[in-house]
């Protein structure tokens, strides 16, 4: 079979790989995945028909819409895309069009579409939201979805979807392909992709990746950061061209970056990388990759994704990698070339993360990748969705019920659903109908249609459904240019005068200047706040189910470094090695108060949400919590007294009482509507003319969600929450899991003094106080003991 | 009311109740402060964030509950009742039918605050200041004000260093501020120099919660944990 690539291949001695001769083949599949590792030319592969069909007949008009998560990766798709069309002379048009693309140019691409288009969810959902889209979109034969898998994980794959259905509906001929890297149920994706099962194209794997542990010192007990780590990471710099060293958080991106300038006595050029940072400031670090003057890159799931990193031949990475499948993804990053293996590093933060690297390692070799089933497309990305179509023109209810059914997520969205997600579009729901900004639709002639078209405004200044966590930017005081930005709930926790760290730099809070953080530069070496917010993330269940069959097998610890199998040694000797199918519980007396260790392994966001629900059941039964802290495998609570029957506090019935009931008023809850309501338009995150500061706009979610919640606990956005809360920070789908695990099998240890395990617990951060009856009489206690000190 | 405190101002014994109200039990005067009706209808017409109005109903529903244990013949609003005067206009009807009932059968006095601007028209007696049960009630201290005076506006907190402030009167026993008793509204530190400084020494900060808790103001005590 000849290609139109032929000639700009075999000047180079390249051939195509059977993967990509394959999917040329098949380029009149209506969907298609293609599943094929890093480095395997999938892009090209999703490219080589379109550019093939171009080539045999040349036309005007849009041919082929590429999505990718990542606005870099549209940029660097062109550039790798135009060497071929350039050198070939090819009659192909490619342009990209992202958040960044100026309004000239928008207007430009409308007015006469390239011939391919590259560009992220937000923006195509944005260009069908005007009522010229069925003219751009008419004749377009190719949608080409690249790292599917990634956008999957989040609502923006759900959006992408719907839209895909609009775009089916505006040019019948319309054929989807899918490129993923790593995925651990093909299938699974493959009918995200096509509303119904596809076609999966595989690519042979590429080489085993090799994998090691970093040998140090044994790591402190607690802490995330691996600072201790900091001299054999530079060690490993020294040895490889181009490292990067991935963190899990911004926060600990930072921290570590900051002390690993102060030990880096040789000045290697290393830089720092995240999604906080400004805009310029990542701009400078990217290019000076792709120029090759960085040794390394301290950085974030920013750099998770595929762009074509250059030289890279070392990923570290720094603390537990929580899902085997983002390590697998990070790995990939490392000799980006088929046929040479990835080389990459675990780096432990603390003791136990010591056990959860080794098992990390084992499951990525052993390809056992982490998955967890895709819940049903959310109803907020719904109504959403409702609301573009409706800014686009008027429309049939019947029919868009019958087009977003056609989309993979949405498969089994029942009539009544949907219904109401329209009404809610349409009314803003029961308790808020007598407002007028939420009523936005109409019904004229059997078509829904926008009351005021000039809502639709409003509407287009608050599409795509990336959670916003509400940030500020940071910037130099008496300077405009942005050095980052932090997240509005760190920013009010700030007073005038507190040092923290910034893009590696310890920088003092000087003001809140309306939505900008005026800061100056400090020359301290240790900022007083350390971090900016950011829970943690939960280790998948596949990764802990791991950790326990380690637990489980004491003739397997041999293969952990010595100081950690001596500590589980240790703790099997003076307690009990936690298992799978029970649920261990010790209660010790510490620090002058009584502790209760329970080492569910149901992750963080699951643990803390058991930390709320156990504590308010104990203060109702007068056992005087105090506050308890949350890790990733485990919870300790503190108190007054000693829980002596854990038994009834954990039955399942209890806890999902609690769960249905009191649950209502708690934070994550409050957290998780916000994000909810934003999506589904009920607040709005920018307004034409208007400024609402972060901190407002979280005032008055938290205050409808508390309305709602008092007057209309039915309502849609409500429901939803709950849905989405139950699986995301909430997480009592974990606790469930863990429940079903134990089937009320408990162990009570009551030791005389803290436990091996224990140890580390009592030392880590994120403590969360009780508001409650003992605080109250602790409160009591002390105003009495300052007025008899006052003498009063 | 087990869980007031008991305090005798310049001379009059006064009850302070955990929700923030001061009861005069020998005058049956309740006086509140800062009650801030219509905090969210205002913030919709400045800033254009929306809030539900349901806040008014919790503060009322709150007055209510004192009104009816305490069953004064005088209530006194120690200003900043509205949150303007636009937002005294757009209470809506059931808010307005529960103050009405508020204000059934007892005399009733608003001071007129600093949010207002100038008088509040709703029935009862309107005043920039008051002389009731020897004591005198105006909106904002004045600093050479004799003993007796009981005043709002400042919306002070506190709490003992490791606890999480709450609204709170401050006294030296001549003189009372009294804390914010609408529901969001912000507060501002009771040790601030221009709020301190209205007091002399030793001062008393009594904060509300489940129960009215003196805790003195000045003697910072070393940090415990908690």
């Amino acid at each position: 079979m000849e290609t139109v690539l032929d000639p700009f291949l075999s000047r180079r001695g390249w051939t195509l790989h059977e993967h990509q001769r394959e999917l040329l083949a098949r380029k009149d599949d209506p969907a298609l995945l293609l599943v094929a590792p890093t480095g395997a030319g999938k892009t090209l592969s999703g490219f080589l028909p379109t550019l093939q069909e171009l080539a045999d007949s040349p036309r005007q008009g849009l041919h082929t819409l590429y999505v990718s998560p990542l606005k870099a990766l549209a940029a660097d798709i062109k550039r790798n895309l135009l060497l071929p069309i350039e050198e070939l002379a090819l009659p192909v048009r490619v342009e990209d069009r992202t958040g960044d693309t100026s309004q000239a140019a928008r207007k430009r691409q409308r007015a006469d579409p390239p011939h391919i288009l590259l560009t992220t969810p937000e923006s195509l959902a944005l260009m069908l939201s005007y009522d010229d889209a069925p003219r751009i979109f008419a004749g377009l034969e190719r949608i080409v979805i690249d790292e599917i898998h990634a956008l999957a994980e989040s609502k923006r794959g759900d959006q992408l979807m719907l839209l895909l259905t609009r775009l089916q509906a505006l040019a019948p001929a319309l054929r989807r392909v899918g490129l993923s890297a790593t995925v651990d149920d093909p299938p699974a994706l493959a009918r995200f992709l096509a509303g119904s099962p596809c076609p999966i194209l595989h690519a042979p794997p590429g080489e085993p990746p090799r994998l090691s542990m970093l040998p140090t010192a044994p790591p402190p007990w607690a802490g995330g950061a691996a600072l201790f780590a900091i001299p054999q990471v530079l060690a490993e710099v020294r040895k490889h061209r181009t490292t990067l060293i991935f963190h899990n958080t911004r926060a600990m991106a930072e921290v570590f970056f900051h002390h690993l300038w102060l030990l880096n006595d040789d000045a290697l050029p290393i830089a720092i990388h995240h999604g906080s940072l400004s805009r310029e400031a990542r701009a400078k670090v990217e290019s000076a990759m792709l120029r090759g003057d960085l040794r390394a890159i301290v950085c974030t799931g920013t750099l998770d994704l595929g762009i074509d990193w250059g030289d890279v031949d070392l990923v570290i990475q720094m603390g537990g990698p929580k899902w085997v499948k983002r390590l697998v993804q990070r790995i990939g990053r490392s000799n980006h070339r088929p046929g040479v293996p990835s080389e990459a590093i675990l780096a432990p933060a603390n003791r136990w993360e010591v056990l959860e690297c080794l098992c990390a390692i084992d499951a990525a070799v052993a390809g056992d990748l982490d998955g967890a089933p895709r819940p049903p497309g959310p109803l907020d990305v719904l109504c959403q969705h409702i609301l573009i179509r409706a800014c686009a023109g008027p429309f049939e209810a019947s029919d868009l019920y019958a087009e977003v059914t056609t989309a993979g997520p949405y498969a089994d969205l029942t009539r009544a659903d949907f219904d109401a997600c329209l009404d809610f579009c349409a009314t803003g729901g029961y308790a808020l109908r007598a407002y007028d900004r939420w009523r936005r639709l109409q019904l004229v002639d059997g078509l829904w249609r926008l009351r005021d078209p000039r809502a639709a405004r409003r509407l287009r200044m608050n599409l795509g459904t990336i959670e916003d966590q509400g940030t500020l930017k940071v910037a130099l005081k008496g300077s405009r240019a942005p050095l980052g930005e932090i997240e509005e709930y760190f920013a009010s926790t700030l007073s005038p005068g507190d040092t923290f760290l910034l893009g590696g730099q310890v920088v003092r809070f000087e003001s809140l200047r309306e939505l900008t953080v005026e800061v100056t530069r400090r020359r301290d070496k240790k900022p007083r706040v350390a971090s900016f917010g950011g829970g943690k993330f939960p280790a998948s269940v596949g990764l802990t189910r791991r950790i326990l069959a380690l637990l489980a097998n004491p003739e397997d610890w041999h293969r952990l470094p010595p100081h950690t199998a001596d500590w589980l040694a240790f703790q099997a000797r003076l307690s009990r090695i936690p298992r799978g199918d029970r649920l261990l519980i010790e209660t010790f007396p510490a620090e002058g108060r009584w502790h209760a260790a329970l080492y569910g392994f149901a992750g963080w966001n699951a643990h803390q949400t058991l930390g709320l629900l156990l504590t308010h059941r104990m203060e109702a039964q007068g056992l005087d919590p105090l506050g308890f802290v949350a890790a990733d495998h485990a919870l300790l609570i503190w108190g007054l007294k000693e829980l002596t029957d854990p038994a009834p506090l954990l039955a399942p019935d209890n806890l999902r009482d609690g769960f249905e009931t009191w649950l209502q008023g708690n934070a994550l809850m409050k957290r998780t509507f916000r994000g909810v309501a934003t999506v589904a338009g009920l607040i709005e995150r920018n307004h034409p003319g208007m400024r609402a500061t972060g901190r407002q706009a979280t005032f008055s979610s938290d205050i409808l969600y508390d309305t709602l919640s008092r007057y209309d606990p039915d309502h849609l956005i409500l429901r939803e929450t709950r849905a989405q809360a139950t699986r995301g920070l909430v997480d009592f789908g974990r606790i469930e899991e863990m429940l079903s695990r134990i089937q009320g099998r408990l162990d009570h240890v009551r030791a005389p003094r803290v436990t091996p395990f224990a140890a580390p617990l009592m030392l880590e951060r994120g403590r969360v106080p009780v508001q409650g009856q003992a605080r109250e009489r602790l409160l009591e206690d002390e105003a009495r003991r300052l007025l008899e000190e006052a003498g009063l | 009311m087990n869980d007031a405190h008991a305090l005798v101002l310049a001379g009059t014994s006064c009850l302070l109740l955990p929700t923030g109200a001061l009861f005069v039990p020998g005058a049956d005067l309740l006086c509140v402060s800062d009650l801030h009706l219509g905090k969210s209808e205002r913030r919709a017409r400045r800033t254009g964030v929306l809030l539900p109005p349901y806040e008014t109903r919790g503060t009322l529903d709150r007055l209510a509950r004192d009104v009816a244990q305490t069953k004064p013949r005088t209530v006194v609003a120690l200003g900043d009742s509205f949150d303007d005067l636009a937002a005294e206009g757009s209470l809506d009807l059931v808010d307005r039918a529960a103050l009405s009932a508020l204000m059934e059968g007892r005399a009733w006095v608003w001071i007129e605050g600093n949010h207002e601007g100038a008088a509040t028209s709703q029935p009862g007696t309107h005043a920039q200041e008051a002389r009731l049960a020897n004591l005198l009630f105006r909106h904002e201290a004045a600093p050479d004000a004799p003993p007796g005076e009981v005043s709002g506006h400042w919306h002070p907190k506190f709490a003992p260093p490791g606890f999480a402030p709450r609204p709170c009167f401050v006294t030296d026993g001549k003189r009372l501020v009294l804390p914010a008793y609408g529901l969001y509204t912000g507060g501002l530190d009771a040790r601030h120099p221009p709020l301190r400084a209205l007091f002399g020494t030793p001062a008393l900060a009594v904060l509300t919660g489940p129960r009215a808790l003196p805790v003195p103001l000045d003697r910072p005590a070393a940090r415990r944990r908690a």
